[in-house]
């Protein structure tokens, strides 16, 4: 069983060459397709579900490969968005090319995931799952007050007026006409998530079948074993945690040109619940699977507020429920529900479904606590 | 600060935010008790601990307002809903355990962990369903009146609320270490396979712990809303964080631990807000008072991680 | 395996496709002798505002409905105003793609939205395509400050309101020592810059600037600390869910200050909640008391009529914003936001709230603002600051 993309993506037989030509060719004409039949607001949708998979292609890294639950993980994205934002804006009438911002904006948060990953490398799971979500309420505190005494971050009004991303003259945040073709503002950006998507993929892809993914893997499973195999398991999650904030923060950068403004409201404690919704919801690990979980969890919120209101007013004559917050319900439903019965996720890889879930007859090794499984 | 060292009201104020950090510190200690208690016998941290504590504060207000109308006297109306508070969340408690935790003993760590999340996520959604959105005022059943003792002000509420700490922390230590339930909850600590062994059913260990946490977030729920006198669905959420935070610089597992640390907490963020203006300078201000929080879980942590008392090390073995 | 995952997020996708084609009505006809002008509202509809987003929603329809009813008549053909509201879940991010959507349908004009994060990010949109925007409750001083020529506001922003409470705070009450409490929220950390601002200006002393959140409901460290300072006002920039329990911690810790607030302050929840200790409290509200204005009780008793329910907040603001927006296309003689934005900028109108006219910024001219105080478990009005007051 092992997933469709990693078949595309090594090319090694021949239909898989012509599913791959029609993929490229669907990934090239959605927006357009979208637009026609949809409207420009729903293309708009796919550049956040584009963002929104290369959080989770990050976050992937971190509790997939490696195992350690992060639930402070947008602070990340917060660090991309924010630099991006300061060095192209008004606020220090500073304007920085983005092939400069979006890189450094990588930079930071790696090293801010090494930050965190430091001191919490010992921690055992739940800890770490507390901490970094100390972790991520901290940066957003601090972004959210360092207005004063020296304005840095403008504080909750947020930063606004930032460059969209440009060469030059061109920008992707105007209309432009090429090949004959009008591509809006929103078609440029699909565009440019899309290859930086799958540049993320494709970085996902190597990593997890090199020695690097291997070793995290292995941490994941057993962390003493691993240790005892000569894997420096030190340095080894702090590389999960620095690869998982640099996607997250050149996401970041990418969201603050595309918004054209940040403001600490974006990056709270929910940010960092849903993208760990999409990773666990999809399926841990497995790059196929968490792709699909980011795409139904962006969708789902739209398709809720046009479904589940009229449905309850048809059904009762009125809204009972209201749409938002039946989305965080579902979420935290799907949460248990799937660790319950389908822990690997909606698409599982191989590897993941073997580990989580529990195979009867199998006896369990003396444990510390009820809980506490060696596994 | 020197400005205020050498007038009288200098040392009146820093009594009162001693007495503000006590308080305060009883109220994280509450809820710490609940969730030291499962992790003492379980070893799983239940994340979903905060919101029962919501539950109850809401069950309680449900209950009030429905006998408000009654005439009897506010006592026994306040008793009344304390039981079917602690009844709800004695189900509830046990209802998240048998569905959320129970399934998953064998699964690796990450599993119940992110089903806790989950619950969590799925109770604060069914509150605000339930009880909207808007903040409720809990009626003042509880006697209010000030007292003042050398300028500070304390509320008769406040003193129940430490009082009513210290005896639960008693009654947990009792009940665990003197009673035949408390010797079997050791023993499934201690090593679950073996308890069974020895004939002790450790499901239904695990039910009561549950149901015992639940029933001290129930109480905790009461008391935090009569302190503050206004109900919300997102109280236990940021509450939950705070008392882990104090149950884990006490030393999670440990029942003193707990209390200690919940009193910490409470003075630390009291005089850390109060005074952390005047000295930086103006520099740092109360807008920081959650961060604190945060940097002393995570000091804790990293430098001592089985926290002032714990005996259980938070590391992984 | 492998194949039946690709075809459930097909199925996702045409379900969305479904429910998108569902929600998009086909337009009245655009016949030679009828105009259709669609006015874009978005507002927070779910969500922890959806009362208040509700509320926006109530007054822009009653415009609407009241505008058709006059049968008006722009560039020689009969109007017909539609009402294209969307949900912005008050999020920044859902606000542009509801901005885009009302780009999409060509709306020609849009009112929105009710917040500021909102309403900024999705102003860029609007400034891009040429699309008129006006908030009927976005204060946030940043919001007309970008420079775009499409974006108005008909309530008087942070620094106007800011402004006008520090001097109240200063010189009607005579307060010499203020402590301030602001919530870190956009609006609460913008207006508490401009009080403080304005109160110094205007010879008073702050002697503690203190903090909270907007989840917070412990406030006796803060509280304490104020003490110290004994202040003769305390001002707290924040929503009245977290006034409420902070006026009664102040209270309780003998602080015998007087209590002031924004327009956070002004709901009948703040009285119903704090009870006695929310005695005697200043509050804000931008605009003229609705029963002083021309029309203005008399909107009110046909809003509750119409609705079934009072006004919550910021419904009478809608209902202005739209009216002004329709005079502007009258003046203008089109409908078409390019021809009718010039006249939107240099209107004067006389609205329920108040006159309006906007500067070069596209903010309200002059910002009336009116004082109200808790007696006897009820808001009055004390007195209406600004220039620009009710011209009946």
């Amino acid at each position: 069983m092992r997933n469709a993309l990693n078949n595309l993506l090594h090319l090694n037989k021949r239909n898989a060459w012509v599913a791959f030509a029609a993929l490229a060719i669907v990934l090239l004409l959605l927006p357009f397709a979208t637009d026609a039949l949809l409207g420009r607001g729903w293309v708009r949708i796919l550049d956040f579900a584009l963002l929104y998979i290369m959080l989770a292609l990050g976050l992937n890294i971190v509790v997939g490969y490696a195992g350690l639950l992060d639930l402070g993980y947008v602070a990340f994205f917060a660090v991309g968005a924010y630099t991006y934002a300061l060095l192209g804006s008004p606020q220090f009438g500073l304007h920085f090319p983005f092939w400069i911002t979006l890189p450094l904006g990588a930079l930071l948060a790696c090293l801010f995931g090494v930050l965190l990953g430091a001191p919490t490398l010992r921690l055992r799971g739940d800890y770490l799952a507390i901490v970094t979500l100390g972790f991520g309420e901290i940066i957003r505190i601090f972004l959210n007050n360092l207005d004063a005494p020296v304005n840095i971050t403008n504080g909750p009004q947020g930063i606004g007026m930032i460059d969209p991303i440009h060469v030059g003259e061109f920008s992707l945040g105007r209309t432009h006409e090429l090949f004959g073709l009008t591509f809006p503002a929103v078609h440029l950006y699909y565009y440019l998530f899309l290859c930086l998507t799958l540049l993320l993929i494709f970085i996902s892809q190597r990593l997890q079948y090199s020695r690097i993914g291997r070793a995290w893997m292995a941490i994941r499973e057993d962390e003493v074993a691993a240790e005892a195999m000569g894997i420096n398991t030190r340095n080894i999650k702090l590389l999960a945690f620095a690869m998982g904030a640099s996607f997250a923060g050149l996401a970041g950068g990418l969201f603050a040109g595309f918004q054209g403004f940040v403001s600490p409201e974006s990056f709270g404690l929910t940010e960092s619940i849903m993208i760990l919704c999409m990773v666990v919801l999809g399926g841990m690990g497995n790059i196929g699977g968490v792709v699909l979980g980011a795409v139904l969890l962006v969708l789902l919120p739209e398709a809720l507020r046009h479904g589940a209101g009229p449905v309850q007013q048809a059904l009762f004559g009125k809204t009972l429920v209201d749409p938002e917050s039946l989305r965080m319900l579902l979420f935290g439903l799907a949460l248990i529900l799937v660790m319950l019965w389908r822990p690997a996720g909606l698409w599982p890889s191989a590897q993941r479904r073997r580990e989580l879930v529990a195979e009867d007859g199998v006896v369990q090794q003396e444990q510390d606590t009820v809980y506490d499984s060696s596994k | 600060m020197c400005r205020f060292l050498f007038t009288g009201s200098f040392l009146e104020i820093l009594l009162q935010q001693i007495i503000n950090g006590l308080v305060q510190g009883s109220v994280y200690a509450l809820v710490a008790l609940g969730y030291t208690m499962v992790y003492g016998i379980l070893g799983l941290i239940n994340f979903a601990h905060g919101e029962v504590v919501m539950i109850g504060a809401m069950v309680a207000l449900s209950v009030l307002m429905l006998l408000a109308g009654s005439g009897l006297p506010p006592l026994l109306v306040l008793l009344v809903s304390l039981m079917v508070a602690m009844a709800v969340c004695m189900a509830l408690g046990y209802g998240i355990e048998r569905i959320a935790y129970r399934p998953l003993r064998n699964a690796p760590r990450l599993a119940p962990l992110i089903t806790a999340i989950g619950v969590s996520i799925v109770l604060q959604n069914l509150a605000m369903m339930f009880w909207g959105r808007e903040y409720h005022a809990f009626p003042p059943l509880l006697p209010n009146n000030p007292h003042i003792f050398f300028g500070a002000i304390i509320t008769e509420v406040q003193i129940i609320i430490v009082l009513v700490a210290l005896a639960m922390m008693g009654g947990l230590l009792l009940l665990v270490q003197r009673t035949r339930l408390g010797r079997a909850m050791r023993a499934v600590a201690e090593n679950p396979s073996a308890a069974a062994l020895m004939g002790v059913d450790i499901n239904r260990v695990i039910s009561i712990t549950f149901m015992l946490g639940s029933a001290l977030a129930a109480v905790a729920g009461l008391m935090v809303s009569a302190n503050y006198g206004i109900v919300h669905y997102y109280m236990g959420a940021i509450l939950g964080l705070k008392a882990f935070t104090a149950a884990v610089l006490g030393g999670i597992g440990n029942m003193r631990g707990a209390m200690l640390g919940g009193l910490l907490l409470g003075l630390i963020e009291s005089l850390g807000a109060g005074y952390i203006g005047d000295l930086t300078g103006g520099f740092l201000g109360s807008h920081y008072q959650d961060a604190i929080a945060f940097f002393v879980l995570i000091a804790v942590l990293v430098f001592r991680p089985s926290g002032l008392l714990g005996e259980r090390v938070a590391e992984r073995s | 395996m492998t194949h039946t995952q690709p075809s459930l997020l097909l199925a996702a996708l045409f379900a969305a496709t479904l429910t998108a084609c569902g929600e998009s009505e086909i337009p009245a006809a655009n016949s030679a002798d009828m105009l259709l002008v669609k006015i874009g509202a978005a507002a927070p509809l779910t969500g922890p505002q959806a009362h208040v987003g509700k509320d926006n929603e109530n007054g822009t329809r009653m415009a609407i409905e009241e505008a058709n009813a006059r049968g008006l008549v722009i560039g020689g053909k009969k109007v017909h105003f539609e009402l294209l509201s969307e949900d912005d879940q008050a999020d920044p991010k859902t606000a542009t793609i509801v901005a885009q959507k009302l780009v999409d349908a060509k709306v020609n004009g849009v009112i929105g939205h009710l917040n500021s994060g909102a309403s900024i990010p999705a102003s860029r949109i609007y400034s891009d395509n040429g699309i008129a925007q006006i908030s009927p409750s976005a204060t946030a001083v940043f919001y007309t400050a970008q420079g775009f020529k499409t974006a108005f506001r008909v309530m008087a922003n942070d620094g106007q309101q800011g402004k006008v409470l520090g001097e109240f705070a200063a010189n009607n009450l005579a307060a010499k020592k203020i402590a301030v409490i602001d919530d870190r929220s956009a609006y609460g950390q913008g207006l508490a810059d401009e009080f403080i601002k304005s109160a110094q200006a205007s010879g008073a002393l702050i002697v503690a600037r203190e903090y909270t959140n907007d989840k917070a409901v412990n406030f006796s460290a803060v509280l304490t600390a104020i003490k110290g300072k004994q202040p003769d006002l305390v001002f707290f920039a924040g929503m009245d869910p977290h006034g409420v329990p902070l006026v009664k911690q102040l209270r309780a810790l003998g602080l015998n200050a007087k209590f002031m607030m924004g327009d956070g302050g002004y709901t009948p929840k703040l009285i119903e909640l704090a009870g006695a200790a929310a005695e005697g409290t200043y509050a804000s509200l931008p605009g003229v008391p609705l029963e002083q204005m021309p029309g203005g009780r008399d909107f009110s008793q046909r809003y509750e009529a119409k609705y079934k329910q009072p006004i919550q907040l910021y419904a009478p603001y809608c209902y202005d914003a739209v009216n002004v927006m329709i005079a502007a296309m009258q003046k203008a003689d089109s409908a078409d936001p390019a021809q009718y934005l010039p006249e939107l900028a240099k209107i004067e109108y006389n609205g329920v709230t108040a006159k309006i006219s906007f500067d070069e910024k596209g903010d309200l001219k002059g910002g009336a603002i009116t004082l109200y105080q808790v007696q006897q478990g009820k808001w009055q009005p004390l007195q209406t600051l600004g220039a620009a007051t009710a011209a009946p």
